[in-house]
């Protein structure tokens, strides 16, 4: 059969492999975590104590701005496109990605966008210090002279964002294999496709935000600059409209990484298969039109403050639909707590605990005290590192020994897992106090009364991020000295195409397509 | 495994109950508020009590449905002999968990409801303040009374950078509070100035952003003199954390007689502007006024940050003609964050700081910047 991978460098910069191209993309959003780590280290280091210790509050700023866009844009959206690249292809009988030379650039413009971006802390005047959400006019007429470096990074992301959306939707909607019906396929490929479609709708809206800034900056329009005509709150209408279904961007495909472990170490099918195919569905239509709950406070007249109110507390529904069946899944299964499993299930609690804040944030009277406060930090927090970064993390120890045909060692997994519950929960649960007490989010300095819990989620997350240090050495440590395992199917539960395929994964699979009865 | 599975589970629940006693025995211990204020308006008091119906309902559903799942695990657990059964679907148990939490959610609405309506309620006010937000200071202008006045932080960057102890209110005061009367409707007309930023009293339940070229508003009565502090809560550059609200809530009887003093202050203010001040009067009162408004960017020597704030110390606009140094005061320079202090500073102040910054740090023009110069300025635009 076909040929191995070519030899040297030129097997990462020319390849076309789902395979190699996943594993570039699960590296490079590794690489980009620890960076986002890093940065979410120093805020964590300068708020260890009320006053200015280690930065200026500019740099402060650069830093909360730089931590939220390198983990959405550089961590976790790249790491679950590196998920989908490597399983997608094996989990629906096809021998690659439908597009795979747009799947190369798609990937390598990404390490270009971070470069020019995390550039910007080293010129004049810094990087981009108005939030990852650079509402205007902060982020345009008083914006650093390198948000064009920022405008031009962000135009890249979307670019690869989108490309790597169509080659997922192509390859879902043109490569299964003969009897893989759409009904039958396994839910993180169903989350997978729902998602592509969120992002082929909305990364053109945040391109188009982007470059509105480019204008208003540079070439004197003013369609967010009130003194030209504009409206400041215009932007974050067409910023939320992209950023509402980017969050569910983000979890969607943690929910579809969930629902394949769950039933493996239950020993017992997904319930509710449908029920969570059409959930999801819901969730992804709800997204588009909720996007105005993140303005309770700008001032919307109290009609629209109503519908998007009750729009919100919708989502609800869904969500909830999709943690039952999680549970009832496991009701009367076979259950063996291995890694993958325990951030699964530490996903379901938490993923739930934040969703419970959500729904207290959707109601607009609380959300008055709520709103830019510790306590949406705690939420979010819970959603997008309980969520994506805890499923993530699960789908790694998941298909480790898929990939590379070596088992990672159990205890190390469990150590690693119980770090990162604990200094998680001792991170971000404190912030929730933080918030209702009155401390403001993206705050470089706060009063005394703050000084406790400010000190304790500092632990945490120091806790947290040396968590991280030790799921990659366990990941190196596997990948060099892990114990052999050629068991097609690694887990005594595990069910779907992608453990019918050899142990490891060879270069090229189902050259032949299987048949799914 | 058996063993290691049931420690496991047993760990599990134990992190989770210690965990919730721990917080809550530092809580109490430091005497710490854990949850939102009760505040003293109708508002405040109506956010707090849908946050607390939220709270609950979401508590009770947390543990019924965590209770169920620490069940399932530690009754179906492989270890203890479990044997998988295969049932996969259910329409009935699926079309319940829709309907009964969507039946739920419509009843939780109406409390949500009622309570957002009362924060709209700003029909009929006794007073009306306008509140306009600066890079890094709040405006506080009593409409149709003539008083006007900024708000800005009162704590010594000497305690923020950790060169003195910091003080019991660090963060939480200010120059001049905002005071209202109690037992009025006061109702906040809230706008911003350059950027957006967000003014925030917990205790009345008010937090609207202050958005350039709109306004918003907001409304509080309150029975209860005291003082309230909050806080911008939307990001508006590198001090942000650095522009505390403070609201001062005063008898109806002082109130009036505060609301004379500020008049009278402002009738007196006015004939100081044709005195003639003397070199050192204007270097002490110029470097009191710089410490306050300029100093943030432009640092307290003088020498701004690189790239981003220009040094006033050597600059050729601080040693050429006054005119040119006022005209920056007065207008701003579109495009940046130098904004125009025409409002925010009095002739006074303006003449103070110009002329300080003309003879501070080794700048040596040595001439006299008098109000009157600005007010000429002002009257010849």
């Amino acid at each position: 059969m076909a040929h191995g991978p070519a030899k040297g460098i030129g097997r990462w910069l020319f390849t076309t492999n789902h395979k190699d191209i996943g594993t570039l993309y699960l590296w490079f959003s590794f690489a980009m975590f620890l960076l986002g780590g890093f940065f979410a280290m120093v805020i964590r280091a300068e708020l260890f104590q009320p006053g200015m210790q280690l930065v200026k509050p500019e740099f402060f700023n650069q830093m909360t701005t730089m931590h939220g866009l390198v983990m959405v844009f550089g961590a976790i959206m790249p790491a679950f496109v590196g998920l989908a690249n490597w399983m997608i292809p094996m989990m629906i009988g096809a021998p690659d990605m439908a597009l795979p030379r747009m799947n190369n650039l798609s990937f390598w413009i990404l390490p270009f966008a971070f470069a020019i971006l995390t550039s910007t802390l080293f010129m004049d005047g810094g990087g981009p210090n108005f939030g990852w959400t650079f509402y205007a006019p902060l982020s345009t007429t008083y914006a650093p002279d390198s948000v064009n470096y920022f405008i031009f990074a962000m135009h890249i992301m979307g670019a690869s964002s989108i490309m790597g959306s169509i080659n997922i939707i192509a390859t879902v909607m043109n490569m299964r294999a003969p009897g893989m019906t759409y009904m039958k396929m396994p839910l993180f490929v169903w989350t997978w496709v729902i998602t592509a479609f969120l992002l082929v709708a909305v990364m053109p809206v945040l391109a188009g935000a982007v470059t509105m800034m480019l204008m208003d900056i540079n070439f004197g329009t003013s369609f967010f600059n009130a003194a030209g005509g504009g409206d400041p709150v215009l932007f974050q209408h067409v910023f939320w409209f992209f950023g509402h279904p980017e969050v569910y961007i983000i979890i969607l495909p943690a929910f579809g990484v969930v629902s394949q472990i769950i039933p493996t170490f239950s020993r017992k099918p997904l319930f509710g298969y449908s029920s969570m195919v059409y959930a999801t569905a819901a969730i992804a239509f709800l997204s588009f039109i909720v996007w105005a709950h993140h303005m309770f406070t700008v001032g919307m007249p109290i009609a629209g403050e109503l519908y998007f109110m009750y729009a919100t507390m919708l989502i609800a529904v869904p969500t909830g639909v999709k943690v039952f069946n999680w549970i009832t899944t496991m009701y009367k299964g076979s259950l063996t707590f291995e890694t993958p499993m325990l951030f699964s299930i530490a996903f379901v609690i938490l993923f739930t605990f934040g969703g419970f804040t959500g729904l207290m944030l959707s109601i607009a009277a609380a959300d008055m005290q709520y709103h830019d406060t510790y306590f949406v930090v705690a939420h979010f927090h819970y959603v997008m590192v309980a969520g994506a970064v805890f499923s993530g993390t699960a789908a790694i120890y998941y298909w480790l020994p898929k990939w590379c045909g070596k088992m990672y060692n159990e205890t190390m997994g469990q150590v690693q897992f119980w770090v990162a519950f604990v200094g998680f929960n001792i991170a971000f649960m404190p912030q929730h106090f933080l918030g209702l007490a009155g401390m403001p989010r993206r705050y470089a300095d706060y009063g005394l009364q703050f000084a406790d819990w400010n000190m304790v989620s500092s632990v945490g997350a120091f806790i947290y991020g040396g968590a991280q240090l030790m799921l990659l050495f366990n990941v190196v440590m596997t990948i060099r000295n892990g114990k052999p395992v050629s068991d097609p199917k690694v887990w005594e539960g595990a069910e779907g195409l992608e453990w019918t395929v050899p142990t490891p994964a060879p270069y090229h699979t189902f050259a032949t397509p299987p048949t799914v009865k | 495994m058996s063993k290691r599975a049931k420690a496991l589970f047993l760990s599990l629940l134990s992190l989770v109950v210690s965990l919730s006693f721990a917080g809550s025995a530092i809580a109490a211990s430091t005497g710490r508020e854990l949850n939102m204020p009760q505040g003293v308006t109708e508002v405040s008091q109506a956010a707090y009590d849908i946050h607390m119906i939220m709270v609950w309902v979401c508590t009770v559903i947390g543990v019924g449905v965590f209770g169920f799942m620490f069940y399932v695990m530690y009754a179906h657990r492989k270890s203890r002999g479990a044997v998988a059964e295969n049932f996969h679907e259910n329409l009935v148990v699926e079309l319940l968990w829709t309907i009964v939490p969507a039946i739920i959610l419509i009843v939780m609405a109406v409390p949500a409801t009622t309570a957002l309506m009362k924060v709209y309620n700003t029909e009929n006010p006794d007073i009306d303040i306008k509140v306009t937000g600066y890079q890094w200071k709040w405006q506080y202008e009593y409409v149709g009374e003539g008083v006007k006045f900024m708000s800005e932080l009162n704590t010594s960057s000497d305690e923020i950078y950790g060169r003195a102890p910091k003080g019991e209110h660090y963060l939480r005061e200010v120059t001049q509070p905002l005071v209202i009367p109690a037992g009025k409707k006061v109702r906040f007309l809230i706008t911003g100035n350059d950027v957006i930023h967000s003014w925030w009293v917990p205790d009345f339940g008010v937090k609207r952003d202050a958005v350039p070229g709109l306004f918003t508003s907001a409304w509080a009565k309150t029975d209860q003199p005291g003082i309230y502090v909050g806080e911008c809560t939307e990001l508006c550059g590198l001090g942000h954390a650095f522009m505390p609200v403070v609201v001062e809530v005063k008898e109806e009887a002082e109130y009036n007689e505060w609301l004379a003093g500020k008049k009278a202050e402002a009738a007196e203010y006015a004939s100081t502007i044709g005195k003639t001040w003397t070199f050192d009067e204007l270097m002490v009162r110029g470097e009191e006024v710089y410490t306050r408004s300029c100093a943030s960017c432009h640092q307290a020597d003088g020498k701004g940050i690189p790239g981003v704030f220009p040094a006033l110390k050597g600059s050729p606009i601080a040693l050429g003609p006054p005119e040119g140094h006022i005209g920056i005061l007065i207008n701003g320079v579109a495009g940046t964050s130098m904004q125009s202090f025409a409002d925010q500073l009095s002739e006074v102040d303006i003449a103070a700081v110009v002329h300080y910054e003309r003879n501070a740090w080794g700048n040596d023009v040595g001439d006299v910047v008098q109000p009157v110069d600005v007010l000429n300025y002002k009257q010849n635009q």
